[in-house]
């Protein structure tokens, strides 16, 4: 999701704005070596993939569809400094050739579409593959989840952005619900496509898998997730938006209103010189006070993510090993 | 909510526009989005002196007014959110035909769609006025690292030729009458989606082998665009300053 | 006699997974002469011309150009003196627009300003393409973007020029604007092609490879009326098409 100018105020888009330039400078440097030689064309072929794959529509529950992000998968096909670039290079190019997303927030773009999914994917992957068998099938598995989980990370960096300065006046619980809840189920779609992508280009060319190269998988032949895992994932990524919506979200905050406008007062706070903020509880909040409230309710959501995605991971783990045993016997 | 083409806004023409320095253009419209963004919700006086900014950029480039509207659909969503805002959010309520309306949410939302249509406009006319390859060497005047507008114009150049690879692989898939309608039966997808980063790939290497077989050693070469004047950039900068005067007398006053 | 412009000698190949792709390939290139590389799918027609400017490294055997052979040290200047105009026009045409396409090459050997503005006219000119130089590649058809690979190569001022499969994908006409500009360039020329009546028009003399090796070396008619050779590498000219009765 692009977001356009306006939506964000002025002082957090500059702040995202160094971040970005920041974090693409980072990617660059350590890219660097490879870029600068035949890398250089083959980055830019990615990145028109990338765009590619995001224009391109699958379908998901009966006639909708949705489309890739694809932070996760760059990732792991072409590893994290590589894909950081090319997707930022992509949020860029959509954002001065084709007014896709405000030129202000190119920056807010840029965190959470082009370094936000990769590394927070190809942290997952990392972690995953690091507990994981070291083969295909694992690939796949620790692919979806990390896909899965960079879409959701991408989305409370939005919530994130939206709490330090939103221009909106929708409470932070509530954006909290709805951008994480929707995106654990927008999630399951891009863990899916993401494993099937991996497990096409692993049955042809597993060399050019950065994420399998890295851990000596070369042969894949017909590399797929079994039904169950499929059915397991859809059922775990629904519970977890469950979980998001009627539980953490809510939590996070114990006075919506009150960081509702907490938001809003933070937002505008140097934009404009009079706020209408009655006589509510906020006035009891010290400039601290406010802080601490704000980065709780992220904080809550992030930890509520981590604990349900680990459980995730613990339940997928388990089913696996206990049909490991089914199928030695 | 990414574009639905691969083609850049270009619109031909030979208008004063058109002609300025794209290092100039990019200047301007950063200056004035940033402008617009930091305006307070209030002045809605501010606001009309945007519109009118934008309205006579569009005027001089020759643009009709059609065109840019029908690329503003793309803003559709965030409309829909600030429509959604008066309704959800909290604070006190104004009663319009019987409904409640939060008094911030209508801030919130007016705020959104005032503020996200200019920036929209103001980019739109950027993309129209401008060649892809002129608003590439705009960005490297302007001091954006090489390797990104390299990346970038690579990017550019095969859009068109992957997104044709991918229409052909749907038209075969469509031909043998595939028509998946659930997230499961999305196989077809994904697999064609494996096989165009294989193509995408293997096209980067040869693209690399056809650089190579030219004398590529790892640097791209620059080719000296022109060169904005004094008097480029002081033309293409009235825009922003106006609207920079508009934010600081609402500020101030 | 004179410096070939190019020689071949014995040259080897196999890829990492052991396949051989070139068995003792051999042959030179007199200045001047234009001549067609025939043979089947799988001959290593295109692995031998990405060892002519060095893209590939023989496993023995060496490549000369204009005297020059072609090791590390030289392999900068070899790039120059060998233009490969590749098969896919959109391998070769990578830049935003056609202009800066034909002048990466020669800025990549320190040519500048205005000699390199004028290399770049006179490479479009000769293939008469002028006109699109601010355009970007893949607004041109395709017989327009093969001409431009061709001028890509051309503004380097190679020694000679290898094309791959030039006539592949193009509609009559434009393989017919293809085959004038070739033959009004004063240069000498390698084509691999699978058009063999094309090969008869534009090259005067053959080489047929199969299996890594140049099978026959000879007058581009007398080949084309082989039967016996011609069945042997899976070459096959179009029906009812007699090499003798043409030109």
């Amino acid at each position: 999701m692009h977001i356009p100018d306006g939506f964000i105020n002025g002082v957090t888009s500059l702040g995202a704005g160094v971040v970005a330039v920041s974090g693409l400078g980072a990617s660059l440097r350590r890219a660097g070596k490879e870029l600068q030689d035949r890398q250089i064309p083959l980055a830019g072929l990615i990145a028109a993939f990338v765009f590619v794959l995001q224009m391109l529509n699958f379908p998901v529950v009966a006639g909708m569809s949705g489309h890739l992000l694809g932070g996760a998968l760059a990732a792991i096909l072409i590893g994290p400094w590589m894909g950081m670039v090319v997707v930022s290079v992509v949020v860029i190019v959509q954002a001065l050739l084709f007014a896709d997303g405000g030129i202000s927030a190119l920056g807010l773009n840029i965190v959470n579409m082009g370094l936000l999914t990769v590394l927070s994917g190809w942290l997952a992957y990392r972690l995953l593959m690091a507990v994981l068998p070291k083969k295909a099938g694992s690939v796949l598995l620790a692919g979806s989840l990390a896909a899965w989980f960079s879409v959701v990370v991408s989305s409370l960096g939005f919530v994130g952005e939206y709490a330090v300065g939103g221009a909106g006046g929708a409470s932070l619980s509530t954006v909290l619900a709805a951008m994480s809840g929707t995106h654990s189920l927008i999630g399951i779609g891009e863990g899916l496509i993401t494993a099937g992508v991996l497990g096409s280009v692993l049955a042809v060319r597993p060399d050019l898998v950065h994420g399998a190269r890295l851990f000596g998988i070369r042969h894949a032949d017909n590399a797929e997730l079994s039904r169950r895992a499929v059915g397991a994932f859809i059922a775990g990524g629904i519970a977890v938006a469950i979980l998001l919506v009627t539980v953490v979200a809510p939590r996070a905050s114990s006075d919506p209103d009150g960081l509702e406008r907490v938001a809003i007062d933070q937002g505008f706070a140097d934009t404009a010189s009079e706020q209408p903020l009655g006589d509510t509880p906020l006035s009891e909040y010290g400039v601290a006070g406010v802080e601490d409230e704000q980065l709780g309710t992220v904080l809550a959501g992030l930890i509520g993510l981590g604990v349900t995605f680990l459980a995730g991971v613990g339940l997928v783990l388990l089913a696996r090993r206990s049909r490991g045993r089914v199928e030695s016997r | 909510m990414s574009g639905t083409h691969t083609h850049a806004l270009f619109v031909h023409g030979h208008s004063h526009l058109h002609r300025l320095p794209a290092s100039t253009k990019l200047g301007a419209l950063g200056l004035f989005v940033l402008a617009v963004v930091l305006t307070p919700r209030e002045s809605f006086w501010a606001f009309v002196v945007h519109a009118v900014l934008i309205l006579s950029a569009m005027w001089l480039a020759g643009l009709k007014p059609g065109f840019v509207a029908k690329r503003l659909v793309i803003e559709i969503p965030f409309v829909l959110f600030a429509l959604f805002l008066p309704f959800v959010a909290g604070g006190d309520k104004l009663d319009v035909l019987g409904l409640s309306l939060s008094i911030e949410g209508l801030w919130g939302g007016w705020n959104i769609v005032a503020k996200g249509t200019l920036g929209l406009a103001a980019s739109i006319v950027l993309t129209a006025t401008t060649t892809v390859p002129d608003l590439l060497s705009g960005l490297e005047r302007l001091r954006v690292p090489r390797l990104i507008t390299s990346i970038a114009g690579f990017m550019v150049r095969y859009l068109d030729v992957i997104a044709g690879e991918m229409h052909r692989m749907r038209l075969a898939m469509l031909s043998r009458g595939h028509d998946p309608r659930w997230i499961w039966q999305a196989k077809a997808y994904a697999t064609s989606a494996g096989a165009l980063f294989i193509r995408s790939y293997e096209r980067g290497e040869r693209v690399y082998y056809a650089m190579t077989a030219r004398g590529f050693a790892g640097q791209m070469p620059t080719f000296d665009a022109e060169r904005a004047t004094a008097t480029e950039w002081m033309g293409a900068l009235l825009l922003p300053a106006v609207a920079w005067t508009a934010v600081a007398v609402a500020v101030l006053a | 006699m004179s410096v070939p412009a190019l020689e071949v000698v014995d040259l080897s190949y196999h890829y990492p997974d052991g396949t051989e792709v070139l068995r003792n390939a051999g042959f030179h290139i007199h200045p001047g002469e234009r001549v067609a590389l025939l043979g089947p799918n799988g001959a290593g027609k295109t692995t031998l011309v990405f060892h002519l400017n060095g893209i590939f490294r023989p496993d023995s055997g060496s490549v000369i150009v204009a005297g020059l052979p072609l090791d590390d040290e030289h392999v900068k200047e070899i790039r120059r003196r060998v233009g490969i105009v590749f098969q896919d026009p959109d391998d070769q045409l990578f830049m935003p627009t056609v202009g800066q396409d034909v002048a990466f090459g020669p800025a990549n050997y320190g040519v500048e300003g205005a000699e390199l503005q004028t290399r770049v006219n006179d490479a479009l000119s000769a293939v008469g393409m002028l006109d699109v130089a601010g355009r970007p590649p893949h607004h041109l058809s395709v017989g327009q973007r093969r001409r431009v690979a061709v001028a890509t190569v051309l503004a380097m001022k190679p020694e000679i020029v290898v094309l791959d499969e030039p006539s592949s994908n193009l509609d009559p006409a434009s393989r017919r604007e293809l085959a004038d500009i070739l033959t009004s360039l004063d240069i000498t020329m390698l084509m691999v092609t699978h058009d063999l009546p094309y090969a008869l028009e534009l090259c005067p003399r053959s080489l047929v490879m199969n299996e890594g090796s140049i099978i026959a070396d000879g007058s581009t008619r007398q080949i084309l009326s082989d039967r016996e050779l011609m069945k042997a590498n899976r070459l096959e000219l179009p029906l009812g098409f007699d090499p003798n009765l043409t030109l």
